[in-house]
């Protein structure tokens, strides 16, 4: 392949290559935008079920214009023929449905194959028919962009074209009968005529993909780019246009680079394309992709080892102070001074391993928390770290406090389930736990722990 | 029974016999197997009304049933006189909260809006003044701070709000509401109870799928007593009896259940 060549594809010099980068590119446009609906009404595979289902209308066609005197082989009627049989498909599917005790997946799995089976007898014994010539029927099943015609072009762009105007009018009905059926219907829209609008839809576009990817790869265009289109929002309308784009950019570069490389087919490469897009997808999303959550949940958890260490050490000081009080002889009047702590100390408190405590102080001293002496081998909060973690100590102690009181939880028990929770406390939240405890009794800065704190002997450094 | 609400609404106020919701000779059948029979029922004007019954009584039915969702075997729906096809814009209906994805990308001002929909009508987009009438509503469940967020971040209280408000975006005489009490946090059920009175004070009927027997008397100024069939309707203070929960509770209805069970056999 020359530069020459490269160009020519890119750009779409070659009549041929034109018809079918925008053929494509719009198929991929209408099935992605049809598709996040399928998604979001959670009837994916319905798409499957149809396209699979068209097989025996193709034959079907084919033989009536055979018998008619035309050309078995004039697109416009196969693709009635493909309407046809694919609706039946899914008519015999509802019927199943409705009459039967069957699930909705042993329904679709036996209207798929069947109708399968049967275009394909259908269509092996039309190629040994005399006089019938039938070669090129099963491009549909695979695809073959290169035998698009314009023709061809003009019906895949008004049915795609219906398609995406058709689901842009539709677009909050579509989304009321996808997100609660029952309400819907409720407020008298017709889930009947709905659903069977969003039927029609994926019928104009898995027909208007037959010549280009194929019947059985039809299903990836519906599925892939709504699937991947849905990581990167939230909201069904740009999940709807996210998706188109996604489908148009999957079908432009499936074909572009079909058209560049000969003997690779477009349905393949196109599918090829919306998995990466898909896969890209899935990892890299912020929000709701998989690495994003995997950074969120480690951040978590170095949120909550912090928290431990400050706690921990609040709580040495705690007792230090109280211990203080006693070998004074006076009472403890609740104050907590801050001093330095034995490295040992913190070790003792938690079951975690010193390689632990000492990552974790070195992350503390680097945010300027605390302030460690290696020689002593003790740390000491700094004041910013002192608040932090009489902050955190008391947070924790609310916790308990309405735990106890609210959920019946044994305060022995009560320190770990407090432990889950209280790193993801917010302000507000914060705050109806302060109103909790403070309904019968004195606010305090930080309320006493309500079970024994362990005292490690070794405190005072 | 106090007196039709609104004068406006010619129509309604032309026939002042007729009730918000009359439900007569109702009988449901899931796969052939019966689950209510013969059900009467005249709600009256203005009312709390609280439908209680043990599980699998048919309490959810009866609203579907009475919103046409289910497919009713015999019977006749009425409301305010009309049949309920022809004035669906008088009854609200706030399904179980369980019954949708939460998941769902849309954000909680785009649920409430859907209460709009039936007056905007087809292909029309949601504007202004739908986003306006939501917001309104999502203010008289307290949550219009929220309105932006998504619905996934709720937690089980607010999401039940958020179903009240779109009930409350819809803006009709008949509320129809599907267990909101389940499972919710103290604050959430506070809001309901400050919201049914309030509706209740504008002379709207409720008529409120509960589980909980022991909060009746609180709630709710009317009580029915399901279970299969009405064993008793009327004012809380008469109609809810011990006696009468034994009926609706006890085991006398094993018979009615046994015939249900065998008919679905047969039918099979």
């Amino acid at each position: 392949m020359s530069l020459a060549d490269l160009i020519e594809v890119l750009t779409l010099r070659n009549y041929n290559t034109q018809l079918v980068v925008f053929s494509t590119t719009l198929l991929g446009v209408a099935s992605g935008v049809v598709g996040s609906f399928l998604l979001l009404r959670k009837r994916s595979l319905m798409g499957d079920v149809l396209a699979h289902s068209t097989l025996p209308g193709i034959a079907l066609a084919f033989l009536a214009m055979v018998a008619l005197g035309m050309s078995g082989k004039s697109l416009g009627g196969l693709l009635i023929g493909a309407t046809l049989s694919g609706l039946v498909g899914v008519a015999v599917m509802a019927g199943i449905r409705r009459t039967t005790r069957l699930t909705d997946d042993a329904a679709m799995g036996l209207v798929l194959s069947i109708f399968f089976g049967l275009g394909i007898a259908l269509l092996s014994m039309i190629q040994t028919m005399p006089g019938a010539s039938a070669a090129g029927l099963d491009s549909l099943i695979y695809g073959k962009t290169a035998s698009m015609v314009k023709s061809d072009f003009y019906i895949l762009s008004i049915t795609t074209g219906a398609a995406i105007l058709i689901s842009a009018l539709l677009f909050k009905e579509f989304t009321v009968l996808c997100f609660d059926e029952k309400f819907a219907a409720s407020q008298g829209w017709p889930v009947g005529v709905l659903d069977a609008a969003l039927l029609i839809l994926v019928t104009l576009v898995t027909v208007a993909g037959l010549q280009a990817v194929g019947l059985i790869l039809v299903i990836a265009f519906l599925i892939t780019p709504a699937a991947a289109a849905r990581f990167w929002t939230q909201r069904a309308g740009a999940m709807a246009v996210l998706s188109g784009v996604l489908g148009g950019a999957s079908g432009w570069l499936g074909s572009t680079v079909s058209a560049l490389v000969p003997d690779l087919p477009a349905g393949a490469l196109i599918v090829l394309t919306t998995t990466v897009i898909f896969l890209l997808s899935l990892f890299l999303a912020p929000q709701r992709g998989v690495f994003s959550r995997q950074h969120r949940q480690r951040q978590l958890r170095r949120k909550v080892d912090r928290q431990h260490l400050l706690r921990a050490a609040y709580e040495i000081l705690e007792a230090d102070s109280r211990v203080a009080a006693t070998e004074a002889e006076k009472p403890w009047d609740g104050m907590v001074t801050n001093h330095p702590i034995a490295r040992t100390a913190l070790l003792a408190k938690r079951s975690w391993t010193a390689k632990m405590v000492d990552r974790i102080l070195r992350k503390e001293t680097r945010s300027g928390h605390l302030t460690s002496d290696s020689a002593a081998q003790s740390v000491q909060l700094s004041e910013e770290g002192f608040g932090e973690a009489a902050r955190i100590t008391r947070n924790h102690r609310l916790w308990e406090a309405y735990l106890v009181r609210y959920a019946d939880i044994a305060p022995s028990h009560v320190d770990r389930d407090a432990d889950m929770v209280e790193h993801v406390l917010d302000a507000n939240l914060v705050r109806e736990l302060e109103r909790a405890s403070q309904e019968d009794e004195a606010w305090v800065a930080v309320p006493a722990s309500l079970h024994t704190i362990p005292t490690p002997e070794s405190s005072q450094s | 029974m106090s007196p039709a609400g609104d004068p406006a609404d010619e129509t309604i106020s032309a026939h002042p016999e007729t009730v918000p919701l009359a439900v007569h000779d109702l009988t449901v059948a899931y796969h052939r197997k019966p689950v209510l029979w013969d059900v009467d029922l005249d709600v009256p004007e203005g009312k709390l009304v609280g439908v209680v019954g043990p599980n699998g009584a048919g309490k959810s039915t009866l609203l579907k049933a009475c919103l046409g969702l289910i497919p009713i075997a015999s019977g006749d729906i009425r409301v305010y006189g009309f049949p309920y096809e022809e004035r669906r814009d008088l009854v609200a209906y706030v399904p179980q909260r369980e019954s949708v994805d939460w998941d769902f990308p849309v954000s909680v001002l785009d649920v409430v809006a859907m209460g709009t929909y039936r007056k905007l009508g087809w292909f029309r987009r949601v504007g202004a003044k739908q986003r306006a009438n939501a917001l309104e509503a999502l203010d008289r469940v307290g949550m219009a701070d929220l309105a932006k967020r998504q619905i996934s971040q709720l937690s089980g209280g607010q999401q039940q709000r958020v179903f009240l408000a779109r009930a409350l975006a819809q803006d009709a005489r008949v509320y129809l509401m599907d267990e909101p009490f389940a499972a919710v946090d103290a604050a959430t059920e506070e809001a309901i109870v400050t919201l049914l009175k309030e509706l209740n004070r504008q002379g709207k009927t409720c008529i409120v799928v509960h589980h909980d027997l022991a909060t009746v008397s609180q709630h709710f100024d009317w009580v029915v007593l399901l279970n299969m069939r009405i064993v008793a309707a009327g004012n809380v203070a008469d109609t809810f009896t011990q006696e009468n929960l034994e009926k609706t509770y006890g085991g006398r209805l094993n018979i009615l259940n046994d015939a249900a069970h065998a008919l679905s056999h047969v039918a099979r």
